[in-house]
């Protein structure tokens, strides 16, 4: 479980992520939508350890205080982030991206299981092992990058943005790959442009404007939620 | 094992029972000149391990390579041989830990500057403890090694260090520095503990170049602080690990071979204007070779193999 409150983040003067609080419980897909420059990005930083939040913040994974923990301690934790623009390592193969995310100590008792696990979730990759990852398609690097993120064995899963560049078809897989890895008992954290494929599959859903939470709810309120609707889901509204 | 592999092995154990012989067929300058080419081996595959990854340049070779000498001019006739090495390489070991902490969160230049600042440093204490503690600058190291003991001694070092570096390399702590050279940012969220694995690299380092330089102590018979803290040294290592090819294992090899002898021919013919030269082989090494001779052989076979080049095996 993954508890997050009075989360801000400011760069100099402004604040791209203003109080936010949120929380993912375990086997639930959580998606966040919102415009661009709604701070999404920022907040799953700030989760992660990789952008300092300003003081006040709270973020707890099962029960454990993250906040003041640095990037590698938080994966060590139990929180793994697969970052906008993927963050894998292109001049390596994929064998040996997949054994990098497994450096955490955590992960190392469990590695071959969670190996073969990742392998059935992207059966791709197995034909890829060897492969440099910089000279794969857009997908099968966003396959790449979540794989060696299951690898440190989260808890909770951070996916900034994985649809952006992939083909409708890749896409599905993706999707349904997500439903599993909540199946598995992890806690998936999403941020989405595809608001109307990430409902689809999400439990709850929080929407972001200018940093802040301007609404939340069960994912089938929200796909029927009118401003919703008008905003994200393309659905023509009373005035355009 | 593939037999390419079997072949490259069966190979290196030739060249190490060749290398072995040579103590046998020469004798007086050859010798000399063996275990000089050996120890710079020795110190320029030690520099690369951790700098060829990780990409951070260390000018401190020579801190620890005096530390080793200084330990055999201390303990030389104090302790047997076996236990003075151990000694040095605890002292070594010991200070590349307090260093890495203390400064493997620099990067860039500023590391750089440090390490080179550490040499001084550590020249300036022992020259205090030397002047006010015990009185005498300047040591005699009379040890009963001979220099065939001296050549084979830092040949098993090179055959250690190179094996260190084929597990390292194979290991994920060698893929995690490589990451680490690559976007240290990335690799801490990948939760990789960066600094733990610099600082671990970083002693394994000092600990193959801090044991050299108590092995070539005897060859002095004399040092003192500016002998043994020479910083040329740290100079000549780091520019034949560079025009070999720093990342890869075998690169800093076949740049100790062609500037060993350089070196050799200078301070034979011009040693006034030594440093000048040196300088000179190294902005001539960055700018023409970069990638270093390993870097001109993958070029070269890339060429050859065409567009496959991307996949490795």
């Amino acid at each position: 479980m993954l508890e997050v409150s009075n989360l801000s983040v400011a760069y100099g003067a402004h604040r791209a992520v203003d109080e936010v609080s949120l929380m993912v419980g375990p086997r639930e897909i959580v998606v966040i939508l919102g415009a661009n420059g709604s701070g999404k990005t920022s907040l799953l930083k700030a989760i992660a350890g990789i952008q300092p939040a300003t003081p006040g913040a709270h973020i707890a994974l099962g029960g454990r205080e993250l906040t003041r923990l640095r990037a590698d301690q938080i994966v060590e934790a139990g929180l793994a982030l697969v970052p906008e623009g993927r963050g894998i390592f292109g001049e390596l193969s994929v064998e040996e991206n997949l054994l990098l995310g497994a450096f955490a100590r955590r992960a190392r008792a469990g590695e071959a299981a969670n190996r073969t696990r990742v392998l059935a979730l992207f059966p791709r990759l197995r034909e890829r092992m060897r492969q440099e990852v910089r000279t794969m398609s857009g997908g099968e690097q966003q396959m790449v990058a979540i794989g060696r993120a299951l690898m440190s064995a989260p808890d909770i899963l951070l996916l900034d943005e994985p649809s952006l560049g992939l083909s409708p078809l890749l896409c599905g897989e993706l999707f349904t790959a997500m439903t599993r890895i909540a199946d598995a008992g992890i806690g998936v954290l999403l941020v989405e442009q595809n608001a109307r494929r990430s409902l689809a599959i999400a439990d709850r859903g929080y929407v972001m404007a200018n940093g802040r939470v301007v609404g939340e709810g069960q994912a089938v309120a929200l796909r029927t939620d009118p401003a919703v609707q008008r905003a994200y889901l393309g659905v023509a509204g009373g005035s355009g | 094992m593939t037999p390419r592999r079997l072949i490259v092995s069966a190979a290196a154990v030739v060249a190490v029972g060749l290398l072995a012989c040579v103590p046998l067929v020469f004798g007086g300058y050859g010798l000399s000149l063996a275990i000089n080419l050996m120890s710079y081996t020795v110190l320029a595959t030690a520099w690369a391990l951790f700098s060829g990854p990780t990409r951070y340049v260390s000018l401190a070779t020579v801190a620890f390579f005096g530390i080793g000498a200084y330990t055999v001019a201390v303990f030389g006739e104090v302790f047997a041989w076996p236990v003075v090495l151990v000694i040095a390489l605890a002292i070594g070991v010991v200070l590349a830990l307090i260093v890495g902490l203390s400064t493997l969160r620099l990067s860039g230049v500023y590391f750089v500057i440090f390490t080179f600042g550490l040499a001084e440093l550590v020249r300036q204490l022992v020259t205090w403890y030397e002047v006010n503690v015990t009185r005498t600058l300047g040591r005699y190291v009379f040890i009963d090694v001979t220099t065939a003991q001296i050549y084979w001694q830092l040949l098993a070092l090179a055959v250690l260090v190179f094996i260190a570096g084929i597990l390292i390399r194979r290991s994920r702590l060698g893929l995690a520095l490589r990451v680490i050279g690559d976007d240290e940012t990335v690799a801490r969220h990948v939760g990789i503990d960066t600094t733990r694995a610099k600082v671990t690299l970083f002693a394994l380092s000092a600990a193959f170049i801090t044991v050299t330089g108590a092995v070539m102590a005897p060859r002095w018979t004399y040092i003192d602080p500016a002998i043994a803290f020479n910083a040329t040294v740290s100079f000549q290592v780091l520019i034949m690990a560079l025009l070999g090819g720093a990342h890869r294992l075998y690169g800093p090899v076949l740049g100790v071979v062609p500037l060993a002898l350089l070196f050799e021919v200078l301070t034979a013919n011009f040693p006034n204007h030594f440093s000048i030269l040196v300088g000179a082989a190294f902005m001539l090494v960055v700018y023409a070779v970069p990638r270093g001779v390993a870097g001109l052989i993958e070029e070269g076979r890339g060429s050859l193999r065409g567009p496959r080049r991307g996949l490795s095996t």
